[in-house]
């Protein structure tokens, strides 16, 4: 890993921020889609029959997580940044969700 | 990183740009520096202490014995009615502020690395307003208090409704885990205003991107944390 | 840098007179000294923790003593435990860490050396913290797992609760701050060459602990700010009249539990893995899978929380899973185990105490292993769990292990920490006595703890077949004692009198051992180029690492460090003499963490309607960790 570190932050870590961040428009993008998600997840709590549908809880968790997502990958730029960031970071995640799950599971709520 | 401190001569001083002028250019084995390192570890540490937080909120939810309750009325002994005590409206506008004060906050990471960049004259105010770290420092800090504005707001109205941290489950886990998202916040803003005074004192540049970068990557935690607090305690009921 | 000038006997004069006196201690920066406060303020709570077990020992020598009373027997082995795990043996972990991973990855101090002093600072207070109420008979009584809702206000009214939640939680602070700073520290400071996969085995298994600690104690830090919500703010995570769960506590508390016991544990076997390759002469069997089993030791140790409640009644499908997470995790376990027989296998074994000490947590750990394999079955632990049996287990796994382990280290470290060795007599002694003073305790428990002997318990009748396995405890007890004095005292004289030490007194092959003992403040005058796992090896006795792997091309590739190849520095000169920065003196952190504390203190007085003097103490608290926190950031490091 550490050769790897090396040839990236050698190589990669100088120009990565010129060439591969997002600009300031894109960022304003970036802001718009999250917006709009989150008015699709208020708009969708106000229908009942979507609030009904077995897929609701479901859908809203997806949407969640895809703003998470997006904003773990271009606000926090872990998609332009060094790998050891990412293993770091979703490492933790993953473990993270895991534990949570487990307990959940052994409180029984689902 | 690696390759600029390579070029440099090995002197103390002629490179003491690269960090934030506390220490000179150490050699480090990633070319990485030793607080972004930190910060990624500290904000996987940090995941494992929300998830403990919902997680705790998930197992208590509906097993509250009195209300009032989240999502459903309830009615007491003496036949008095509560409504369902979140404010959905509410709660939705200063979800939006806090993804707002996200994208200030990227524009104030980008207005430090580019400040001393030539800017056409042609450009437009947006241009020309994005150069400012002073101005979404300011944004993303005047925001962030919004939101705790907001969190202010309706922790005084349940009190006033009736639910407070001693109510039952709900009220336990509920101002709990919010609170301890608004105390992040809230160590957040005097973060960002301890850069603000910097920039207003001493100017940040590129040098500095690092400092800025770390206290954004906090600040875009706290962000993520509320998205994922909005969706589970909010929205699903 | 082959120009550095003469060293003269005026800077070494001056470089050591302004290194002693107390404003020395406070105010460094310096990773060895913080190591060695680590090391001294550890022992020191080992030796209370020791003496708790001596009183509870003597209160059980006998059916129906009356030695102490019920209450104080609930606070000592409250105590004892807490003391052990949170106060003797994490700290005593820390000090090697400090001292030890700088020097094997080779660097010249941790990432954040300020930040070290701190985690250092805020352990002792909290330490002093937990510790003091005993003396006034208001120590925490609730056991070291602390289990809600028994500790809520409700059923323990008196302070002694609060003691241990804050204190715990502070601690919590203290090792969290030391984790993210050794994470960065390996990650980031290895000399040129030094790659992960040519680290000692100690900072490997350092590596892996530090990962557990940034992840275990979130759960805890969350479990003890819900009981220091019910018992100062009135909130119910626990109150089962509110509908709270009972199980919540347990589960986030082994949580954080499981993965503690492999934080108290892996040092240990870092410490042995460099012990039994030095006095083998030989490689460490198996480096890469000794690595990869640490690796998978952490990581499963995350899903096995829930055998220490198989007691609560999971259902078929927790019980299963969970048995099975804890049999596997036994695998990597023993794998260790066997590259540790295999490294010795045909080596040339030197049987110095050290070398004692490392054999005996083989063998100890060994059984503590197995009988942790045994209730790791469900049926079998509903009989087990909570007797003496689990008090067996645990201590074969901690004593046999942990300590061991850590006594391998420090008669290993010494000559390193002070430059003398410590005396080999007082040594052997101190080890056969702690050897068979361990097995005299510990192994009767199996049979009384099979016969039915509960854990907690302060006093029992006589005639339930008993009587001569607790008296053979505590006169274990006693010995183990009696070869801990020995310890001591070994331990201060040779310090003074111990015969003088070298660079490498044991022909040992890693970094730390090429520089002189005790290190010099900036620990390598020229950052080596490592091109193998055993560079010292590799220059005097090349015939001993002529199996395993060495390449130039990691370490060449960095051109800006000034790397030479590993040598042996044997002059000593003052970091000014040779131009290397060091970070500067400064007690802003024992500052801060006085502020911490204080600011947590504050609360103790919530509970007596004190609400003004509670708020006074905590805001005051409060402004003084934030004040010292700005002027500690301001303030250039170097």
């Amino acid at each position: 890993m550490s050769h790897d570190a090396k040839h990236s932050a050698a190589h990669g870590a100088a120009h990565a921020h010129e060439t591969h961040h997002p600009t300031g428009n894109q960022y304003l993008k970036i802001a718009i889609i999250l917006t709009i998600i989150t008015a699709i997840e208020v708009w969708a709590y106000y229908i009942p029959a979507l609030v009904a549908s077995p897929l609701f809880n479901p859908a809203l968790i997806i949407m969640s997580a895809l703003k998470f997502g997006i904003v773990v990958l271009f606000y926090m730029h872990i998609k332009f940044d060094h790998p050891l960031f990412r293993l770091l970071f979703t490492a933790s995640l993953i473990l993270a969700l895991c534990t949570g799950t487990a307990l959940m599971f052994l409180f029984k709520v689902f | 990183m690696a390759s600029h401190a390579a070029a440099a001569p090995h002197t103390a001083g002629a490179d003491a740009g690269h960090d934030d002028g506390h220490e000179h250019h150490h050699y480090t084995t990633t070319g990485l520096d030793n607080r972004k390192i930190a910060i990624w570890a500290f904000l996987g540490s940090e995941c494992m202490l929300f998830a403990s937080l919902i997680s705790t909120y998930l197992i208590y939810k509906g097993k509250s014995l009195v209300g009032p309750f989240p999502h459903t009325e309830w009615v007491n002994e003496a036949g008095k009615r509560f409504e369902p005590i979140l404010d959905i409206p509410v709660t939705s506008a200063s979800t939006a502020v806090l993804l707002a004060s996200s994208f200030a906050m990227v524009l104030a990471l980008q207005a430090v690395q580019l400040k001393g960049k030539p800017i056409a004259a042609t450009a437009g105010w947006w241009e020309r307003i994005q150069r400012s770290s002073q101005f979404w420092l300011a944004a993303t800090a005047f925001l962030g208090a919004t939101f705790l504005g907001f969190q202010a707001y309706e922790f005084t109205s349940f009190v006033h409704e009736g639910l407070t941290i001693k109510t039952n489950l709900f009220g336990s886990t509920f101002f709990t885990l919010t609170g301890f998202h608004g105390a992040h916040v809230t160590v957040g803003v005097l973060w960002l205003m301890t850069l603000l005074w910097i920039d207003r004192t001493r100017g940040l540049g590129p040098k500095d991107e690092l400092i800025v970068d770390i206290c954004a990557l906090y600040w875009h935690f706290v962000d993520v944390v509320w998205i994922v607090i909005f969706t589970l305690v909010y929205l699903i009921s | 840098m082959a120009t550095i000038a003469a060293p003269t006997h005026a800077g070494h004069a001056e470089a050591s007179s302004q290194n002693t006196g107390i404003w020395s201690w406070i105010a460094t920066t310096d990773h060895k000294r913080i190591g060695t406060l680590y090391l001294w303020t550890a022992l020191f709570f080992f030796l209370v923790g020791g003496l708790e077990a001596v009183l509870i020992r003597t209160q059980l020598m006998k059916p129906n003593m009356g030695f102490v009373s019920a209450e104080t027997y609930n606070q000592l082995f409250t105590m004892h435990g807490t003391t052990m795990v949170f106060l003797a043996i994490m700290p005593l972990s820390a000090a090697f860490f400090n001292f030890l991973i700088p020097l094997q990855i080779g660097a010249r101090d941790v990432a954040f050396p300020r930040l070290n002093a701190f985690s250092y600072w805020v352990y002792l207070l909290g330490g002093i913290f937990l510790t003091v109420p005993i003396l006034f008979d208001v120590a925490p009584n609730g056991g070291w797992f602390g289990y809600a809702p028994l500790t809520t206000v409700q059923f323990s009214p008196g302070h002694n609760i609060d003691f241990w939640v804050i204190g715990l939680q502070v601690l919590g602070v203290s090792s969290l701050a030391a984790a993210f700073n050794f994470i960065t520290t390996i990650i980031n400071m290895r000399a040129p060459g030094m790659t992960l996969m040519r680290m000692p085995m100690f900072t490997w298994m350092s590596f892996v602990v530090q990962f557990l600690l940034v992840l275990a104690f979130p759960p805890i830090t969350v479990a003890l700010v819900f009981l220091l919500m019910d018992r100062f703010f009135g909130t119910t995570f626990y109150a089962i009249a509110a509908g709270a769960d009972p199980l919540l506590w347990q589960h986030l508390f082994w949580v954080f539990g499981h993965p503690e016991v492999y934080i108290l544990i892996l040092p240990a076997f870092g410490l042995v893995s460099e012990v039994l390759p030095t006095f083998s002469k030989k490689p460490l069997f198996g480096y890469n899978v000794m690595v990869y089993s640490g690796i998978m030791i952490g990581f499963l140790g995350f899903g096995v929380w829930a055998h220490h409640m198989f007691a609560v009644g999971m259902g078929a499908v927790a019980d299963s899973i969970f048995s099975m997470m804890t049999m596997l995790i036994a695998i990597p376990t023993g794998v260790k185990i066997f590259n540790w027989i295999a490294t010795m296998w045909a080596g040339e074994v030197r049987f110095e105490v050290p070398m004692k000490f490392a054999i005996a947590l083989i063998g100890m750990f060994t059984i503590g292993g197995i009988s942790g394999v045994m209730h790791s079955s469900p049926p079998a632990d509903l009989q087990q769990t909570d007797t003496y049996f689990i008090v067996a287990h645990f201590h074969y796994v901690l004593f046999g292990g942990s300590i061991m382990g850590i006594f391998a280290g420090i008669y290993h470290y010494y000559p390193k920490m002070t430059g003398r060795f410590m005396d080999t007599g007082l040594g052997n002694l101190h080890f056969w006595g702690n050897l068979i003073g361990m097995n005299l305790t510990f192994f009767p428990m199996h049979f009384s703890g099979l016969y039915g002997m509960p854990r907690r318990i302060y006093q029992y009748d006589s005639g339930q077949g008993w009587d001569l396995f607790n008296l053979m405890s505590t006169y274990g007890t006693y010995l183990i004692a009696l070869s801990t004095l020995v310890f001591v005292w070994n331990f201060v004289r040779s310090r003074t009198r111990g015969a003088v030490a070298g660079n490498d007194p044991w022909g040992a092959g890693t970094l730390e051992w090429s520089i002189p003992s005790p290190p010099p403040e900036y620990n390598f005058a020229q950052l080596p180029e490592v091109t193998s796992r055993y560079p010292l090896w590799d220059l005097k006795d090349p015939s001993k690492t002529a199996g395993i792997a060495h390449s130039h091309a990691d370490a060449m590739t960095i051109t800006d460090a000034h790397a030479v190849p590993v040598h042996e520095e044997t002059e000593r000169f003052t970091a000014k003499e040779l131009g290397i920065p060091m970070p500067l003196p400064t007690a802003k952190p024992l500052f801060t963490a006085v502020g911490l504390m204080t600011m947590f203190s504050g609360l103790l007085f919530l509970r007596n309607d004190l609400f003004a003097v509670a708020m006074t103490i905590t805001i005051g608290g409060a402004c003084m960790f934030i004040g010292g926190l700005y002027a500690w950031l301001t303030s250039p490091l170097e």
